[in-house]
């Protein structure tokens, strides 16, 4: 493998008409502000959507469509929004189900948490569950799709990617390795219509028993020194590099040195 | 034991001082006496003291006084044992073991687990696949539950899941903590979930009173609830277990595992340009000092290795590397698993960019510098050798291991 194996050659390995996808949006909650704006995860969602089907791109909102923000995902150059009409309080996972069963995609994308409530990052899990699909979490691109298989990349901590093999239909959730969203435009946002539909309501009990607060912020871990004496103490405080414990080759060959460090290399996995 | 020889200035002023209080207390333990007969008793045993070899001295020059206490340096202490001999409940504690040992998050949710348990319960850690830790008894793991074997080898989280099923119908523990972390704790603990139907309290940070606190949303709400039994807290949430060892008694499952059909199936990892990944979380840095002379050489053997490269404060000074690969205070604190340093003798600088890092080698000339210390693995030689050396034996275990899979 060299170093352009993340890019395929073919550039367009999906055929993009038969493809039908669909992307779960929701309304997002700006960092500093808290200002209702268009969720970053979930943006990401619409953009490998388009990315992938195009003008096949289904996106789909549970909750209010009275929102201003909703607008923002059409301003991404879509046609039309869906939107399942429930309350703030109910449960979006049985609406959600029920559409995405009856709609015969072969791929469902969402981000990994929402940006307000709970936040949990449950539903893309309870949503697989509940339709017997397989969950790719945190897909960064979709290598090619054929036979009935996809083949995707998955991001893993430190900018590593895994190459998975799923069967279609699944679902997938995007984080921050996904591609970037574009722009949200005003005029096609205002021009872009939203296809509401009511479902039946049913009431999520989370609210019951807890409650939400403003965050916390959260005191700093202090470096706890559990010495018992003065010189220990003193010794913890002023710690420089302590010898000992280290492995010294001195007077070996260079091809000696080199297949030790080679062997640590390999032991920790960081050569393969 | 201290080998040192301390003197305490203040008890020889003591023992100096007849009107101290504590003058009678300080001075040298009576070597010779009038017996009751009149005949001079002596104690041949207290004349002298230790000397730093380990031979008794005796000095008669009037110097040695007040009374020769030996002062013990830190010593390895044995923690006490907490052993639950017949568990009334469990707690269970999936580990991430991220590169095979405990991570700090891991060890974190571990005293959570421990707070938990109490004196009755058990804390039972479940690692799958091989491990290289040593140290479960001091992190505080009662029952030690390994579910090694082929179907676990790789990304598997459908079957590990079916593992924890298994797990849950023999021990039904009374609360399951897996770390909400990118690095599978998160995603297992989901899956896990959504399995059996248990709603998870996440990002917590906090267990308190039989309430959880955990972040909600994106982070500006907090959510406190009852304490579920599934919990996926972040890293900090506790304290980690410090004072105790812990038997970390090996278990296993009666049951056999029901194998799930794979609908993922894992292609293994793919080659990242190392360059493009971001330093400051790059896994595997190759930083090179002062003592490079080929760079040419240099690069190629990063590029050999497949890692991120690094360069200490003078490497960038002198124009060899640019300023954003600089490690160190004034550049970036790196977090690498394994940190190679070749020709970088370690200023308390460069060393604080590192603490992080799990295994340090280092390849230097000089085997008194401080970089030697701190490393995990040390090279003494010339670098350039040894550079071209395991550019050789790297491409010959590449090349081995492709033989090997044809």
């Amino acid at each position: 493998m060299g170093r352009n194996a993340m890019q395929p050659d073919n550039k367009l390995p999906v055929d993009k008409s038969a493809l039908h996808v669909i992307s779960l949006v929701s309304i997002g909650a700006h960092p500093t502000s808290g200002r209702p704006r268009r969720a970053e995860q979930d943006a990401r969602a619409v953009e490998l959507g388009l990315q992938i089907a195009g003008d096949n791109l289904h996106v789909l909102h549970a909750g209010s469509a009275e929102e201003p923000a909703l607008r923002a995902y059409l301003g991404m150059g879509l046609k039309e929004l869906h939107v399942l009409e429930q309350p703030k309080d109910a449960d979006a996972l049985p609406g959600l189900a029920d559409y995405i069963r009856e709609s015969g995609v072969q791929l469902v994308l969402a981000g990994t948490q929402a940006e307000t409530g709970e936040g949990s990052g449950m539903l893309p899990y309870l949503l697989a569950e509940k339709l017997g699909w397989p969950l790719v979490v945190g897909m960064a691109e979709v290598e090619s799709m054929n036979n009935g298989t996809a083949q995707v990349l998955q991001a893993l901590p430190r900018g590593q990617r895994r190459r998975l093999k799923v069967r279609l239909p699944f679902l997938a959730t995007v984080d921050n390795a996904a591609p970037k969203p574009r722009q949200s435009a005003f005029g096609p946002a205002q021009r872009g219509t939203l296809d509401v539909e009511q479902i039946e309501v049913v009431i999520d009990e989370l609210f019951t028993a807890a409650e939400l607060t403003p965050a916390k912020p959260r005191p700093k871990r202090l470096k706890v020194i559990k010495a018992k004496s003065g010189a220990d103490r003193m010794k913890a405080a002023t710690a420089k590099a302590s010898g000992g414990g280290g492995q010294v080759l001195k007077g070996v060959t260079a091809q000696e040195g080199a297949a030790a460090i080679l062997k640590l290399l390999v032991e920790e996995g960081v050569v393969r | 034991m201290s080998d040192i020889i301390r003197r305490d200035p203040r008890a020889e002023w003591i023992a100096r001082n007849r009107l101290h209080p504590l003058h009678a207390a300080m001075q040298p333990v009576q070597t010779s006496w009038m017996g009751p007969n009149g005949v001079m008793r002596k104690n041949v045993h207290g004349i002298g003291f230790i000397g730093p070899n380990g031979i008794k001295r005796i000095d008669r020059s009037g110097v040695q006084q007040g009374r020769t206490v030996k002062r013990s340096a830190s010593v390895e202490v044995q923690l006490p044992l907490h052993r639950v001999a017949a568990p009334a409940f469990y707690i269970a504690v999936v580990p991430d073991m991220v590169g095979g040992r405990l991570s700090s998050h891991d060890r974190d949710l571990l005293g959570l687990a421990h707070g938990l348990a109490g004196q009755d319960g058990a804390v039972l850690a479940i690692v799958f696949g091989e491990h290289k830790e040593t140290a479960f008894d001091t992190a505080g793991v009662d029952r030690l539950l390994v579910m090694e074997g082929i179907e676990f080898a790789g990304y598997c989280p459908e079957q590990r899941v079916q593992g924890l099923r298994a797990v849950d119908n023999q021990f039904d523990p009374r609360h399951w903590l897996l770390p909400d972390s990118r690095s599978g704790g998160g995603e297992l603990g989901r899956r896990f979930a959504a399995s059996i139907g248990e709603r998870p309290a996440t990002r917590v940070w906090q267990v308190k009173d039989e309430q959880a606190t955990g972040r909600a949303g994106a982070g500006l709400e907090d959510l406190a609830r009852p304490v579920s039994r599934l919990i996926l807290p972040t890293a900090e949430c506790a304290e980690p277990v410090s004072e105790t060892r812990h038997e970390a008694l090996l278990v296993e499952l009666s049951t056999a595992i029901a194998r799930s059909l794979p609908r993922i199936e894992d292609l293994g990892a793919v080659a990242v340009d190392p360059a493009l990944i971001p330093m400051a979380e790059a896994e595997f840095v190759f930083s090179g000092g002062n003592g490079v002379k080929d760079w040419a050489l240099f690069h190629r053997t990063a590029a050999a290795l497949g890692a991120t490269e690094g360069a200490s404060r003078v490497a960038v000074d002198d124009g060899f590397m640019t300023r954003d690969r600089q490690v160190g205070a004034s550049g970036t604190w790196v977090t690498a698993r394994v940190y190679v340093a070749v020709g970088i003798s370690g200023a308390i600088q460069h060393l604080q960019g590192i603490g992080a890092c799990d295994k340090v080698v280092a390849i230097n000339l000089d085997p008194t510098c401080d970089m030697i210390k701190r490393a995990d693995l040390s090279v003494i030689g010339e670098s350039a050798a040894i550079l071209d050396a395991l550019i050789e034996a790297v491409e010959s275990y590449r090349n081995g291991a492709k033989r090997d899979a044809a």
